[in-house]
């Protein structure tokens, strides 16, 4: 048996298909990451259009809104993430629906990031 | 040849930081196609695994070190607001390009851009980290993670690349300068 062959049939063996971890984990990460960007473009619009939550935003004066913006984005994502991966680590879940929500909760977050108000 | 403590970070954030984020995302986008073709499924090691793991999480901290060092560091000499009367405004960039209707829009639009889609990176690259290091080997298994990976890693790039393109083109315009300065070679008559 060549050593190729060997390594092949080693690491095609590693994982044995019954002990493969439950997707659940991946797609609290998943979610949770596409609700954090979004968060971040929702966050951005609010404090754009309130100068109340525009104060409530400045957490760090120097940085202004950015800091408390970016600063309760981060603690969503990361609370939504904990809960989920609580709830479903053990799970297996409907992966392609929770991809597809992500991917537009990613693709509106990039979008609505971009401020169109100042563009004229 | 000099440099101020002030264009040392900003070179740091962007030149250090941000670009090798970039330099690495491309390379990542390799990494994920060889190790997880069909053809190359048979051939991937532990090692291997191991490896794509760490390099996603480098680049992780490369993403929080950008934003960081961004928003606490760079951005507050950016946005420092000119005390009212000063004819120069070569150290407050922000008051400098609005002051100008050529240039505003690279505040309004540009910077304002560049802030918020910059923070997309760290959120997307560690989940693609988390998941990496999480499931390792087992990624085979999973087409639909490994598809979120992909769209998560391309969309970090993207957002990185924006912010990256705005960076140099507000330094373009109006550099953020001031503080010490650091002198890199002591310079002879002419």
């Amino acid at each position: 048996m060549s050593l190729q062959t060997a390594r092949v049939e080693e690491d095609s063996t590693a994982i044995p298909k019954s002990t493969v971890i439950p997707n659940g984990s991946g797609a609290a990460a998943i979610l949770s990451a596409g609700i954090g960007s979004f968060a971040v473009a929702l966050f951005t619009i609010v404090a754009d259009k309130s100068a109340y939550a525009k104060n409530l935003f400045v957490l760090y004066k120097p940085t202004g809104p950015l800091s408390g913006v970016t600063a309760a984005a981060i603690l969503l994502w990361l609370a939504v993430w904990a809960t989920l991966e609580w709830r479903w680590r053990k799970r297996a879940v409907a992966l392609s629906r929770i991809n597809i929500i992500a991917f537009v909760l990613l693709g509106l977050s990039l979008l609505l990031t971009f401020p169109v108000a100042d563009l004229f | 040849m000099e440099i101020t403590t002030r264009g040392l970070w900003t070179l740091i954030h962007g030149m250090g930081f941000g670009a090798l984020y970039l330099l690495a995302g491309s390379g990542a986008l390799v990494l994920l196609h060889l190790r997880f073709s069909t053809e190359a499924q048979m051939n991937v090691s532990h090692r291997g695994d191991r490896f794509f793991g760490i390099y996603l999480a480098v680049m992780a901290a490369l993403g929080w070190l950008t934003v960081l060092t961004g928003t606490y560091i760079v951005y507050p000499w950016y946005r420092a607001a000119a005390p009212a009367g000063t004819a120069n405004l070569a150290g407050f960039p922000r008051a400098l390009l609005l002051s100008n209707p050529a240039t505003r829009q690279w505040h309004s639009v540009g910077m304002e851009w560049k802030e918020h889609v910059a923070w997309l990176v760290p959120i997307a690259i560690t989940m693609a980290a988390a998941i990496a290091i999480k499931y390792g080997r087992g990624l085979r298994f999973h087409p639909q993670l490994r598809s979120a990976l992909h769209v998560f890693l391309v969309t970090s790039l993207v957002a990185a690349g924006i912010a990256g393109f705005f960076g140099a083109m507000l330094d373009k315009n109006a550099r953020v300068e001031g503080g010490q300065t650091i002198h890199l070679i002591q310079g002879g008559k002419l």
